[in-house]
Parts: structure tokens; C-alpha cells; sequence
């Protein structure tokens, strides 16, 4: 029996995006993942830009974004999900290109990509998850990891001394000329998640304009690799994470501001 | 080449990275994306200034990483792209050029080889033929490699390496060195616009109704379904076989066959002029494609000369297809200079007859 079978006769007031498949989400319960390709789903649905949507998802938890959302997509090697989008975007200048990508990804392996893309202006959105930690190796020390914060490979608690600070990539790309649109949310509450839902939209309404990258990091949880159930780990982020990573917009188009 | 197209073909003086740059814009590259390094700047040099003339899209690159991955990006929505580098940049794509075989998108890459290992020389090499022919990154995969021995191929092997990337999904490497980058000589240049454009349905240009969504991916969870793709890529492979060229100069005769590719195939046929000048009966077997390798054709010489011998720029890495070819029916040896030497006609030549008396004197 199809869904639409069971609820045949009733009003229908929500249903999952055209956009997102049938099949099962593999992420761990509590996980951020589901919502954020969620809103993004529903962004292309409601814009009815499926056919003109190319998606980047490198090596991280959300590799296998590809089995859920239903656009065309690519899965790019660790670090260069931005490389692999700059790579398309160049030559379907008229489609929506975004890259979605672990903090690993984003902020360690692929740093020089993610800095130098954003400060090319690629007409993209990234998509950026902090969670503070290597989900899909197992719950390693990621570069966004807070200080103290126990992991696999910091069983002591992160370390400033021996291994740095955590790093504020977000707020290090608001100086570069080529980014648009800099915000941090997040999918702790039904607040935080239309509030997602509106950045991811401006986004895609943005990259129409040409003028520069769009990037919105997205603070979320591990349950899983935190060793905390589903409601620990939102309370953990908003009692550790959001102090750090504080959510809003960094960075806002100006008015007269112009790119190429 | 029939004799319309040859009719358009308007000969000039070039530089190889610069005969080959030209040749891609003629054979209909998309987009190029690149980053320095010598010996083939020229090569980013040359599509920077020309291609926002004639319509093409050009990026400098942070890195040869960044370079190689915005290839299978941009190789994925189904563009025809190109990228060059020289040895320790080459390096630095393996992990792409493994994600793009694995994905199977077609593309160019161009290497310039010079001296190493490491950091080297930037004086020509044939040092990189293992990671070349071998595959070069992770997994069991290979390329398609083109081995110009002259400017004129250096043009020419650019429609041929893109046609048989296309043909086969598979990406191509063209294998020259320094000297063949930066030499110059008189080619001819291919015509503009006589390389079609193949079907890729494949490509993510955007989902349409009408089909299913189109992923580029070399991510293969499933054991099964990975053995199922690394099947699909030998078999590949094998119907590459099809497409081996090689050139014979001077071997109907031959009781010593040479076998060389690239700038030392061009050395040797001047070892060859001398040799029979002083009545000693050298031919020489230039292998053209080194993936797929022309073994057909170098074991078809065992029963006819009394041994084999490679010249490569390096310590003796073609060496070892050779041998598998001749399968110990004869005797096999190989010259070579390393780190951007280049070694003369008369070495090759001292050689070869350096063995020929260690031949006789261990035959009586």
C-alpha cells in the first residue's frame, strides 16, 4: 500500500518534498542531517528548480546525500566538494550549484578549496554542517571541536596547546570581497529551522544575481559520536556550541554592493 | 587526414606546450583549468590570453588538487576539459585522476614530465611511465596515455587523446617531457571544430521529468557492486586493446630492435642512421599509445632480431612491459640517463654495440 493509499479520503496538510526520495535516511536518530536536506529539498520544490539544481556532497556522513535528494548530483573526494562545484558552476553557469560539507571537510582537509573558492565568488551556495567532530570515521577530533570537548582522538578533552583552537572558519571567510551572504544557523528548534529554511532560500534567490558565493554553516549535533542521546546533544549545543558558534547572519548583502 | 583538411592546415612555428594549447582550443575544450609550474606554464600561459577571445572558460587554479577536482566537476556536467602539469603536479592529481577513472568522466590531462623524484628538475624526464601507464593513484584503474615524439603529435594527440577519452569514458593522459614542451617546430595545426561532440546522457546538467537523476559518483559501498564496477573497468581495458598504435622505422631488416617512446624514439632514429651507416642493422619500435602498451606488436620481433633494447629518460621503467611482451624469448636490456639528462644518438648507439659484443662472446 502507497502513503497516498492510507490517507486517501483525508485532507493532506503536510507531505515530504518531490524532491527527497523514498529511501530511508541512514543518519543516527537525532541527527541534523535529515532536516537540513530536508529544507533544502523543499527550497528547490517550492522554487520548481529541480531540472536546473546540481548538488556536491563530498566525503563525510553526508556522501551518500545522493540517495536522498532527487536532483542530479555529485560526490566529490574529501576536501573538494568547492574545487568540484567551482568545476561545474564554470560550465552550467545557469544552474544552481551547492556544495554540503562536514566541518572535516570544510575546515581541515579542504581549507585552501573553501577559502579559495569563496574568494573567487563563485556563484554557489556552500552548505557547510558543524558538528564538531569526524561523524562518519567514528567520532575523531574535528578542527571545529571545542576546547575540552572529549573525542576518539582527544580522549583528554581538546588540547589548544598541542593542537590549536577551534576554528571560526565561518567568521574568517566574512573578510573576503567575494562572499555575498554569510549566515550560522541552525536545527536545534522549529524557530531554528525556519529560519534555515528562509537563509536557504535567499541563497538560491542570490545566486540568480551573480554577485558572489553564498555560505551558511548549520550548527548541529552528533549524537552518536558525543555518546549523548538525541535531547542531550541539542542541550549540549545550545549550552557549548552556540556560545562559540553564535547563530545569525555574519554577513548580509549591502545595498550597491556589486560583484563583477 | 584526407585531403580537404589538409588543404586548410596552415603550417607555423610553435613551441609544444603552445602547439598543444592551440590544438585544444581547435578541438573544442570547454574549459581549462590549470596551475604553474615549468615546464609547461606556457600551456596556462597560452589559454589564459586566448581563450576569454574565443569563448572558452580558463581558471587558474589554487592548487593542481583544486585544478584536477574542478576537471571532474566540470567533466561530470559533461563539458570537454583539460588540464596539464608537470611531474611533482601530477603527483598531486593521482588522488582525482583515481576518483575520475573510478567515476568514469572523460577528460584530458597533460603531463610534461621533468626530473625527480621530488622537487627534481625541470629538465625532461620519462621518469613518470610507472605512474603513467600503471594507473598512478589508488585502485586497480589506468589511463589512456599518448606518447608525442615531435610539436606536430603534440597538436595531433590532443583530438586523438580526447576522442578515445570520450569513446571510453576513461580519462587521457598525453605523455610528453620538457624538451617536447619547450622545443620548437614547424606543425601544422588540426582544424577547428572537426571533433564532434558524443552524447552524454550521463551528465548532471540539471534533472529533467523524463528520466531518472544522474550521480557521478566512485563510491561503491557494497563490495558486490565495486567488484561489479572494477569488472566493468577491466573489461574496458580490454576492448582498449583495440586502439594501440605504435610506429616501425627501419625494421624489416633489423637484427636489434630498439624500443623507445617520446623524445627518445626521436633519438634513437638518429642512432639507427648511424648504426647502418656503419652496417649494423638497428630498427626501432616506437610505442605510441603506452596504455594500452603494444605487446602484439613487440612480441612479434622475438623470433626475428637477436635482442631487444629500451632507451628511456629514466632507470628502466618501460623496460619491464617489454619484458612481459617478449616473455624471455630473447634477451631484453634498456639505456637510459636519469634526473633531465638527455642522452646522445652515439651513447644509444656504444650501447647497443656494447651488448652485440657481449652477445657474440657469450654465443661462441
Amino acid at each position: 500500500m502507497k502513503i497516498n493509499d492510507s490517507i486517501e479520503g483525508l485532507d493532506l496538510i503536510y507531505k515530504k518534498p518531490e524532491t527527497l526520495t523514498d529511501t530511508p535516511l541512514h543518519y543516527c536518530p537525532g541527527c541534523g542531517h535529515g532536516v537540513v536536506h530536508r529544507i533544502l529539498m523543499e527550497v528547490v520544490d517550492e522554487m520548481g528548480i529541480q531540472q536546473d539544481t546540481v548538488g556536491v556532497a563530498p566525503v563525510g556522513c553526508s556522501v551518500f546525500a545522493y540517495h536522498y535528494m532527487n536532483i542530479d548530483m555529485q560526490e566529490a573526494a574529501h576536501g573538494r566538494a568547492s574545487a568540484v562545484a567551482t568545476g561545474i558552476k564554470r560550465v552550467l553557469p545557469d544552474k544552481f550549484v551547492f556544495s554540503y560539507q562536514g566541518d572535516g571537510d570544510l575546515a581541515a582537509i579542504g581549507t585552501a578549496e573553501t577559502i579559495h573558492t569563496v574568494n573567487r565568488g563563485e556563484n554557489i551556495l556552500m552548505v557547510f554542517i558543524n558538528n564538531g567532530i569526524y561523524g562518519m570515521t567514528g567520532g575523531q577530533m574535528a578542527p571545529t571541536t571545542l576546547i575540552g570537548q572529549k573525542t576518539s582522538t582527544s580522549p583528554y578533552g581538546r588540547d589548544e596547546k598541542l593542537i590549536g583552537y577551534p576554528l571560526k572558519i565561518t567568521d574568517m571567510l566574512v573578510i573576503l570581497p567575494g562572499a555575498y551572504y554569510v549566515t550560522r544557523q541552525a536545527v536545534s528548534s522549529a524557530g531554528a529551522v525556519r529560519k534555515l529554511k528562509k537563509a536557504v532560500k535567499k541563497s538560491f534567490e542570490y545566486q540568480k544575481l551573480n554577485k558572489g558565493t553564498c555560505f551558511i554553516e548549520v550548527v548541529s549535533n552528533c549524537p552518536s559520536g558525543w555518546g549523548m542521546t538525541p535531547v542531550e546533544a541539542n542541550k549540549w549545543m545550545e549550552e557549548n556550541m552556540f556560545p562559540y558558534y553564535p547563530i545569525g547572519d555574519l554577513k548580509v548583502p549591502q545595498a550597491g554592493a556589486n560583484k563583477n | 587526414m584526407n585531403q580537404t583538411m589538409d588543404l586548410v592546415r596552415e603550417a607555423r612555428l610553435m613551441k609544444g606546450n603552445e602547439a598543444l594549447a592551440e590544438a585544444a582550443i581547435r578541438a573544442g575544450i570547454h574549459a581549462y583549468f590549470g596551475y604553474p609550474i615549468t615546464p609547461q606554464s606556457e600551456v596556462l600561459e597560452y589559454f589564459t590570453r586566448e581563450m576569454p577571445k574565443r569563448g572558452g572558460i580558463v581558471l587558474q587554479a589554487e592548487s593542481e588538487l583544486a585544478a584536477i577536482n574542478m576537471i571532474y566537476g566540470a567533466a561530470g556536467a559533461g563539458a570537454r576539459v583539460m588540464t596539464s602539469s608537470s611531474s611533482p603536479g601530477i603527483s598531486l592529481m593521482q588522488e582525482g585522476l583515481s576518483y575520475i577513472a573510478s567515476a568514469q568522466l572523460p577528460c584530458l590531462v597533460v603531463n610534461v614530465n621533468r626530473g625527480g623524484p621530488g622537487l627534481g628538475t625541470i629538465q625532461p624526464s620519462q621518469g613518470d611511465y610507472f605512474q603513467a601507464t600503471k594507473g598512478g593513484g589508488h585502485g586497480d584503474y589506468h589511463l589512456i596515455v599518448l606518447a608525442p615524439a615531435s610539436v606536430q603529435e603534440m597538436a595531433d594527440f590532443v583530438f586523438d587523446a580526447i576522442a578515445l577519452a570520450e569513446k571510453y569514458r576513461n580519462p587521457a593522459m598525453i605523455l610528453a617531457d620538457g624538451a617536447l614542451g619547450q622545443m620548437m617546430e614547424k606543425v601544422e595545426l588540426p582544424e577547428e571544430g572537426s571533433l564532434k561532440y558524443p552524447e552524454k546522457s550521463w551528465a548532471t546538467v540539471g534533472k529533467t521529468k523524463d528520466r531518472e537523476r544522474n550521480i557521478v559518483t566512485s563510491l561503491f559501498i557494497q563490495p558486490e557492486k565495486m567488484e561489479e564496477i572494477n569488472l566493468e573497468l577491466q573489461e574496458k581495458y580490454k576492448k582498449l586493446k583495440e586502439e594501440v598504435r605504435y610506429e616501425l622505422i627501419s625494421t624489416e631488416d633489423a637484427e636489434i630492435l630498439l624500443v623507445a617512446f617520446g623524445l627518445s624514439a626521436r633519438i634513437c632514429q638518429k642512432t639507427i642512421e648511424i648504426a647502418r651507416e656503419k652496417g649494423i642493422k638497428l630498427g626501432l619500435l616506437r610505442p605510441i599509445t603506452l596504455y594500452p602498451f603494444p605487446e602484439k606488436a613487440v612480441a612479434s620481433f622475438a623470433n626475428k632480431v637477436d635482442f631487444y633494447l629500451t632507451v628511456e629518460m629514466n632507470s628502466g621503467q618501460m623496460i619491464q612491459d617489454v619484458k612481459l611482451a617478449v616473455n624471455g624469448k630473447k634477451p631484453v636490456y634498456h639505456y637510459g640517463r636519469m634526473g633531465g639528462v638527455i642522452s646522445s644518438p652515439e651513447e644509444v648507439l656504444a650501447k647497443v654495440e656494447e651488448i652485440a659484443e657481449k652477445n657474440l662472446v657469450a654465443n661462441e
